[in-house]
């Protein structure tokens, strides 16, 4: 059965039929029922060309998918029953190399268990502990090292490397130093002021609140937004200053963050969740409710834009607006609050 | 090695016969490998499918390592804008990142580029989902305990990594997704007391979302936690090898040894040919199943979002617990503590890690049981573990299910208000119930278990005796299936000790004593005993006598 | 894990003729509805009338201005009345938090009449004509963008719907024809917000529809779309696909060979 034999000379390390360590009983290994293919070469025949007909699949496959990488030009669609209208190119090198990989895989699987010798082998296990006296000798070579070294009698040695050691990594945290800015008051501040008027998000156009119907929704940011051009200040800018305009009957409305913040009806609040700072602008106009896709807060703006459901804890800051002479809507100042996601300073 | 007296450095050796042999000399001349090398090719492992669970973890990592560097090659993570102009009509003409604007490129005009995508992000589910499946085959068998303990830690440190690797990945091509996702993990440094403006303006070098944070994750995501990743990798592997794997109980199984076959050629040809396997599979789902469709969610803006906001399935969880947390927020002193960030995504965590990767230790201690374990457990063996086991799995679970409550309340019709408020009460409700239930299941299959053992199988043909009696003949199982049921060692529970001293003096240190005494009592409570070899005797003198009466009985009916 | 115990292809199979059906579900629907631009005749307002007080006013009232069970259709237009009717969402099938398409009731003719009666009892947007709905000059990029900066919060970038408060949803788009999709942004039907031509212009909405429009070509250039829901589809898939097939594979590895 096996020729690896057990330390304790019995062949499972067994004593009386009960396991040495746990004291289970032991069992002999089962007999060894030979295969079809160890006893009739037919059959063994029969594997050998499994095998190999796999193997030789897969070199066709490796052929058929240089063919297809070369032959079939990547922007050409192809519909396919089930799967969909996809791209040719990748779905044709896609399913050779795959196949031509799983062929090779399946095949030596298919050898391993048809062919190679299937008696199972026993291998006694090592101790995991060292004998006493090699540890014992650890432990001595370290006395005595420790010893030589006088690190524990040379106190002022030990004291003040110990010192310089705890040190040592200052320098590596001080020199992340300029990974980024002091926060300041970047989270409090966003470019809203007296005055800016509101334009609609992507096309940039100055909102008439005359032309915002009831239970009208638009997505909105500052017009000065236009002027950061510095790439990297001007995302940070839309990510604090994007807001939603919405215009409900001036009789909904419950209560506002400040008196007078709306235009006959039009509202503006911020779009950026007091929870983690998605986008949140799902308004549903019926019950004036605006949901976060991500986490599900939901703030009533028709009542301050209190949260009535939900993860966020601070109701959605809004804006105060009104009209310029022309019509178009303005807001009255910047946000009184600052808007986003809580930190540990805001308060 | 073996060294003579004439000469230390070179014992004398006869030429190598064979050309093999030749390879085999030059490399063993430099590194003296025999000996080690005899010793891999005859290292002998155990036969089970659940073994391989681990292998198809550390097949997709190669195939993570692979599929990740062809995408590196064309991959920019850059966040400065462009105009996109490449063959993905819809978007031609939108300003993007460059790192966007190459993820779309290597899907349309990078040929095989989009499979290589695809492949990539497959396996990394692949990866995280092989890795959690794999520690729970090896916590439901026990595999943690004595002396594998540090490899379980290991295992543990490996699962958080691939977790931020996983979630680094997601976030990189710049898309609305990943962009969304960003704005969350930010947000979550953000409600970090003390320190959280400042390391998330540090790490974003400056607001969210800012240009300087794309290139540094890039670096992270292919440098140093696939570097770190490697290395531990590296040592759990060692680590199984050097202390040999498990195995399942059986016959000629025991502690002190390993019963399977040859690493060469067996496992060479069975784990070499899973690795093709693992990895064709992969190939055929990246070709034949889109991924991550990066250009339908167009390119990330702080201003926009997608319904159905979802993270990879993975962080799903976290996702959950952020969704479930009520909105609890606290001000003192000007200061703010977000409890509704704070609690889902860095508190709860943070316990299920630590308790997740001290859980070798904890039951060690519990249960006072310091012996090494190389033969298995049955789950229904330690029903308290795989009770705990299942309870965690369900509160686990929950969080996951609840980070698509959207997606649910969509296709099932529900209101999502009621949904979450559901799994809030689920999330509290369900795992002791699965404990209970769970632990009720173990000492039923044990009963049965021990059962089998005394009466062996019901057949299901009844005979009726003459008295009138009606008898089942049972047959006794067979050898294998004696040497699994009868491999369950029986505990002993530590015992309580007394909380005063021989003389009668109140023992200050008993009261630790006693509550892991009792905790141990706990773990081991409802104790079904395997039986004894003597009522194992008894039961088959009887299961004889009962055989014999049937039989003369059969007799009986036949000679009429 | 639970999930793997069953055959991983039989849920596949599930999965993908669930979907399927339903794709082909909404083509069948979409092709039933073809634009036409309604012509108003005093005939057509005299029948409207008819069938509103017929079918209609129990709820909305005998002069539209709207009662317990419906809101007032005064000033709300044609292009409402069109969007609901064709649509199928009215006249409503049972009360429950939100109305949802199924077969119309009304027939063209029927429906044209009704939204032409509607149309006379004040201003309102009206039913788009062919040219409004003429996407074949639109900006499919800029669409794109308006897209996402406007519906996709609700709809799902890929178009195929989400979940609202309380039960609602925003439902999806992927069989949603241009006339529906124009007067669901003009007329801002149940939870939906309304995009008004002087904030949104006709040709922004043009983008919008032509950027659904290359949606629901429904291409997939990455192999099969497993219903476009994004990672929980996924996830679903990897586990009882991807490891199911794996864990099988590893069974027949360890299986003794006969």
């Amino acid at each position: 059965m096996n020729e690896l034999e057990h330390p304790t000379g019995d062949p499972y390390g067994a004593k009386d039929g009960k396991d040495l360590v746990s004291g289970i009983t032991v069992f002999p290994m089962e007999p060894h029922v030979p295969r079809k293919a160890d006893i009739d070469p037919k059959a063994a025949r029969r594997a050998e060309r499994q095998v190999a007909t796999m193997f030789g699949l897969s070199s066709l496959m490796i052929i058929a998918f240089v063919v297809a990488f070369v032959k079939i030009p990547n922007t050409s669609l192809i519909s396919i029953p089930i799967i969909g209208v996809v791209n040719a190119n990748h779905i044709a090198i896609g399913f050779t190399f795959g196949l031509a990989i799983l062929l090779i895989g399946i095949g030596a699987i298919h050898w391993a268990k048809k062919l190679m010798p299937d008696e199972e082998v026993v291998q006694a296990r090592h101790a995991l502990t060292s004998p006493d006296e090699e540890r014992k000798e650890v432990e001595s070579s370290f006395k005595r090292g420790a010893a030589e070294s006088g690190f524990k009698e040379r106190k002022i040695i030990r004291r003040s490397l110990l010192g310089a050691l705890a040190l040592f990594p200052v320098p590596l945290v001080v020199l992340l130093r300029d990974l980024g800015p002091m926060p300041g008051t970047r989270l409090r501040e966003t470019i809203w002021d007296k005055g800016i008027h509101l334009v609609t998000d992507a096309t940039y156009k100055k909102i008439k609140a005359s032309d915002i119907p009831l239970g009208g929704l638009i997505n909105a940011v500052p017009e000065n937004l236009l002027e950061v051009e510095h790439e990297e200040e001007n995302l940070n800018q839309r990510g604090k200053a994007s807001i939603i305009v919405v215009r409900m009957d001036p009789a909904d409305i419950v209560s506002q963050q400040g008196q007078d913040w709306d235009y006959q009806g039009v509202l503006a609040f911020s779009k950026i969740c007091t929870h983690l700072g998605c986008p949140t602008s799902l308004y549903q106009q019926r019950t004036h409710h605006l949901l976060c896709p991500c986490h599900q807060s939901t703030f009533d703006l028709s009542d301050s834009g209190n949260v009535v459901f939900g993860p966020a804890a601070r109701r959605m800051p809004q804006l105060a607006i009104t009209v310029d002479a022309e019509g178009y809507l303005v807001a009255q100042s910047g946000f009184n609050q600052p808007v986003g996601p809580s930190f540990w300073e805001r308060g | 090695m073996s060294t003579t007296e004439e000469s230390i450095l070179a014992p004398a050796q006869t030429a190598p016969a064979t050309k093999g042999g030749a390879v085999a000399a030059y490399i063993d001349d430099r590194l003296a490998s025999a000996s080690f090398t005899k010793r891999l090719l005859d290292k002998v492992f155990p036969d089970h499918w659940s073994f391989m669970l681990g292998e198809i973890a550390l097949y997709s990592f190669i195939i993570l390592l692979l599929s990740g560097t062809y995408l590196t090659l064309w991959f920019n993570p850059s966040m400065t804008e462009v105009i996109y102009n490449g063959s993905y009509v819809p978007l031609k003409g939108v300003k993007m990142s460059e790192a966007y604007s190459s993820t779309l490129a290597i899907s349309f005009d990078v040929r095989g580029g989009l499979l290589m995508r695809q492949i990539h992000h497959w396996a990394a589910l692949f990866f995280v989902a092989a890795v959690s499946v794999h520690l729970l085959r090896v916590f439901f068998t026990g595999a943690f305990r004595k002396p594998r303990e540090i490899n379980w830690v290991i295992g543990t440190l490996l699962l958080v990594l691939a977790l931020l690797e996983g979630f680094a990945g997601y976030s990189l091509p710049d898309d609305l997704l990943s962009g969304t996702g960003l704005r969350i993990a930010e947000g979550i440094i953000q409600a970090i007391p003390l320190v959280g403006t400042y390391v998330a303006m540090f790490l974003f070098g400056g607001e969210f979302p800012g240009t300087d944070f794309m290139p540094r994750l890039y670096s992270i995501h292919i440098l140093l936690i696939p570097g770190i990743l490697l290395g531990l990798i590296t040592v759990h592997l060692i680590m199984v090898f050097y202390q040999k794997h498990t195995q399942f109980p059986g016959p000629g199984r025991t502690e002190s040894n390993v019963v399977g076959f040859r690493l060469f050629p067996i496992y060479m040809a069975k784990a070499g040919g899973f690795f093709f396997v693992v990895f064709g599979i992969t190939v055929l789902i990246a070709a034949l199943v889109t991924i991550n469709p990066v250009w339908m969610y167009g390119p990330y803006t702080p201003s926009q979002v997608t319904a159905g906001s979802q993270p990879d399935w993975y962080i799903g969880w976290l996702d959950g617990a952020v969704r479930l947390t009520p909105n609890w927020e606290t001000s003192i002193l000007g200061h703010t503590l977000s409890w509704n960030i704070l609690i889902p995504a860095l508190i709860v965590p943070g316990i299920m890690f630590t308790a997740l990767g001290l859980y070798p230790w904890i039951e060690a201690w519990a249960t006072g049981d310091k012996r090494e374990h190389h033969l298995l457990d049955r789950p229904r063996n330690a029903p308290t573990r795989t009770a705990l086991g299942v309870m965690s799995l369900v509160f686990y679970m929950i969080l996951v299910i609840s980070g698509g409550n959207d997606v649910i309340a969509v296709a099932f019709n529900l209101s999502i208000n009621q949904i979450t408020w559901g799994f809030r009460v689920l999330l509290f409700v369900a795992p002791p119930l699965a404990f209970v239930i769970t632990k009720r299941i173990c000492l039923g299959l044990q009963r049965s278990d021990n059962n089998k053992l005394l009466h062996g199988y019901e057949t299901g043909r009844i005979l009726r005796l003459p008295s009138g009696e009606f008898l089942e003949i049972h047959e006794p199982i067979g050898e294998a299936e004696r040497a699994k049921l009868l491999a369950k060692a029986d505990v002993i529970p530590l015992e309580l000790p007394s909380a005063v001293d021989e003389n009668g003096v109140r023992n200050p240190k008993a009261a630790k004593s006693i509550a892991r005494a009792k905790l141990s009592q706990w773990f081991y409570s409802d104790v079904i005993p395997t039986p004894t070899d003597a009522e194992l005797r008894e039961a088959a003198h009887h299961a004889e006598h009962e055989l014999h009466q049937a039989q003369s009985h059969l007799k009986e009916i036949e000679s009429h | 894990m639970a999930l793997n115990r069953r055959h991983p292809a039989a849920l596949f199979a599930v999965l993908v003729v669930g979907l399927g059906t339903t794709g082909a579900a909404y083509a069948a629907v979409s092709a039933q509805t073809a634009p036409k631009a309604a012509v108003r005749t005093e005939t057509q307002v005299e029948q409207g009338k008819q069938l509103f007080l017929e079918g209609c006013s129990s709820c909305h009232g005998l002069a539209a201005q709207g009662g317990s069970d419906g809101p007032s259709l005064i000033g709300v237009g044609s292009a409402a009345v069109d969007f609901q009717v064709s649509t199928g969402r009215m006249p409503l099938a049972a009360p429950g938090v939100q109305a949802m398409p199924k077969t119309p009731s009304y027939n063209e003719a029927e429906t044209a009449a009704l939204a032409a009666f509607v149309a006379t009892l004040a201003p309102g947007p009206a039913i788009p004509t062919e040219e409004m709905l003429n996407t074949s000059n639109a900006e499919v990029a800029l669409g794109g963008e308006l897209f996402r900066t406007n519906c996709a919060q609700c709809h799902g970038a890929n178009g195929v719907g989400g979940a609202l408060s309380q039960g609602r949803v925003a439902p999806s788009l992927m069989g949603s024809d241009a006339k529906t999709i124009y007067e669901a942004m003009v007329s801002g039907p149940q939870s939906m917000p309304v995009f008004a031509n002087s904030t949104l212009s006709i040709e922004d909405k043009q983008g919008i529809i032509r950027y659904i429009q290359e949606l629901q070509k429904n291409e997939s250039p990455g192999g099969f779309s497993l219903g476009r829901l994004g990672p929980v589809t996924e996830g679903l898939f990897i586990f009882i696909a991807g490891l199911g097939a794996l864990i099988i594979a590893a069974v027949w590895i360890g299986a003794k060979a006969k």
